[in-house]
């Protein structure tokens, strides 16, 4: 198993090592749009003398293969640059957007499994019924919904006209701010949840071991829990590992409409204000946190089914 | 949902939208950019202003039409340039094979790694907002899927009889290629491509709203929703209907590729039963 987990790490390296370099040379090749971003805003006015102070400040006027290098080692020690705004290491300003973050992402995933697993078994178990029908067309509809607009009705019904929830905030890490953001980002992997398990427990339905059990008199609740419910795990395990990334991806959104004070945040704020170092380290956490969900699901699906090989 | 009835729907969602949007100068009742009279700021919905007016007084109706030409042409355009890109890469990766081969499959894996709509914020950090921008970054985002679909149908259909038969008369590689390959691999790569104009429909909403696509005071009807963020609690209309837009046109654009995955992909059909 630990071979496994160190082979499926090296694996990731030249992933990461692509991305990084991508991202470096998106922001530092592309001519002047480091320094120069900061009068290219409109906001203030650098002359050619401030302008060349940054650039040596920054080491922006080394060759760019130097540069290149100076970036690379750098990351080999975790150390992701300084803020181009506040002056503050990046590693520093990403680790405090962290963990709220983390907290949004688990919160709608699990809104998501714990609705949208039962909800996919449930019309798999009855196909056709007006269960099926509805959970079906209520899983097409949940991918369409754009999450801001559903963030902004929930905001409207639940916080300004009921008085139920907070609005928007972090509440220094009181749950009651989590509810509505985690609502509205978790309703996209709900609904392909509750599409990939019905898929999958309706596969499984018709393969031989089930009609065997069946055959053999085994009850139903047992071939329910014996060998779908096993059977369609490793496909929901893959979707809850790939729909975790794609959340952190898209709780950029939802942290801004919310003011949640998270990494997607951070990431649009240092947008807007051209904080490239910022931009780029958060972006390359997002990657990592990619990278690192999936390899966990991985390893859980090869420690759920044993048919997996840990190659 | 039964066989077609989704490809009904989503075709008629979807043409609606389209119509919309075509015939918008003809359909709109005011102008929506220059037409604002704050006399008639946060209107409710009525008879004179159908889905009411927003905070400057322009007519939602009118801009929510208008609106539909901004996600259609992001959602079209940005399409085409990823299913041109993933088909060329994939299609050229699952035949040549070898070095060229890697450095396709390298590429996909990164791309996959980097979440679509961060990708796409980063390359608008670099360009400045604007409906260009917006069809460079997302069209350059999401042709990994399609990438790897073409690769894998290249793979599969350069061993069949037709395609060796082509070789021996001495057609050219890129010649099988187009004429040989890609019409055989099609069918799936119309239903992915249609999926992903739903995808692209919100990417562009979203990043709108974020305030880095479409600038105010263009109808995108993601930054219609970003201006209507502080006018929920008096005006909740502004935010009703644009969003509503959004929801139709993605609805339709999913169940158009539901059904037709149905037909140009059974097998996918009968594994989704």
């Amino acid at each position: 198993m630990l071979s496994f987990i160190v082979r499926r790490l090296l694996q990731s390296l030249p992933i990461i090592l692509a991305v990084a370099a991508l991202i470096f040379v998106m922001f530092s090749v592309i001519p002047g749009t480091f320094a120069s971003s900061m009068s290219d805003d409109g906001r203030s006015v650098l002359d050619a003398e401030v302008m060349a102070r940054m650039n040596k400040e920054f080491g922006l006027d080394d060759p760019v293969y130097v540069r290149f290098g100076k970036y690379v080692s750098q990351l080999a020690t975790f150390d992701l640059g300084t803020s181009f705004r506040t002056r503050q290491p990046v590693a520093h300003v990403i680790a405090d957007r962290l963990w709220p973050t983390a907290q949004l992402a688990f919160a709608s995933m699990l809104f998501a499994i714990l609705i949208g697993v039962p909800l996919g078994f449930v019309a798999a178990l009855r196909p056709g019924s007006w269960i099926d029908t509805i959970s079906m067309i209520g899983a097409v509809s949940g991918l369409s919904l754009p999450k801001f607009w559903l963030g902004l009705l929930l905001m409207y019904l639940f916080a300004l006209m009921l008085g139920w929830l907070p609005s928007f905030g972090y509440g220094g890490g009181d749950l009651r701010y989590l509810i509505l953001p985690s609502i509205a980002l978790g309703v996209a992997p709900l609904a392909l949840l509750a599409r990939t398990t019905r898929a999958a427990v309706l596969d499984i339905m018709n393969a031989d071991f089930v009609r065997t059990a069946r055959s053999k008199g085994m009850s139903e609740s047992k071939v329910v829990r014996w060998h779908l419910t096993r059977n369609a795990l490793v496909i929901i395990l893959t979707t809850i590992g790939l729909q975790f990334g794609t959340v952190i991806g898209q709780a950029v959104v939802i942290e801004k409409l919310f003011s949640w004070p998270g990494l997607g945040s951070l990431l649009v704020d240092s947008v807007t204000l051209r904080d490239i170092p910022v931009v780029q380290g958060s972006i390359l956490v997002i990657v990592l946190l990619f990278l690192l969900i999936n390899m966990l699901v991985d390893v859980l699906c090869a420690i759920i089914d044993p048919r997996i090989k840990y190659t | 949902m039964k066989f077609r009835t989704n490809l009904v729907i989503g075709a008629v969602l979807f043409a609606g939208v389209v119509i919309a949007g075509i015939f918008a100068p003809w359909l709109a009742h005011t102008d929506p950019v220059m037409d604002a009279n704050l006399m008639y700021a946060e209107e409710a919905p009525g008879s004179e202003f159908w889905f009411g007016t927003d905070a400057q007084g322009r007519d939602i109706y009118s801009r929510v039409l208008y609106g539909a030409r901004i996600s259609l042409t992001v959602g079209i355009v940005s399409q085409l340039i990823n299913t041109v890109i993933g088909v060329c890469l994939g299609l050229s990766a699952g035949y040549w094979g070898g070095w060229w081969d890697d450095v396709v499959n390298g590429l996909t894996n990164m791309m996959l790694a980097i979440p679509s709509l961060i990708f796409a914020l980063a390359i608008m950090a670099i360009l400045n907002p604007g409906l260009t921008s917006l069809l460079i970054a997302l069209g350059l985002t999401n042709w990994s899927f399609t990438c790897r679909l073409a690769r894998a149908s290249a793979l599969s259909l350069k061993s069949q009889g037709y395609v060796q038969a082509a070789k021996v008369l001495g057609y050219g590689d890129i010649r099988i290629m187009l004429t040989q390959l890609l019409p055989n691999m099609l069918g799936p790569i119309i239903v992915i491509g249609t999926l992903g104009m739903g995808g692209a429909v919100l990417a562009e909403a979203a990043l709108s709203f974020l305030g880095l696509g479409i600038r105010p005071p263009y109808p995108s009807w993601g930054s219609m929703l970003s201006d209507a963020r502080d006018q929920i609690t008096t005006a909740p209309w502004i935010s009703i209907f644009p969003g509503l837009a959004i929801f139709v046109t993605v609805l339709g654009l999913n169940l158009l590729g539901d059904g037709l995955r149905d037909i140009l992909d059974p097998q996918a059909r009968t594994r989704r039963a």
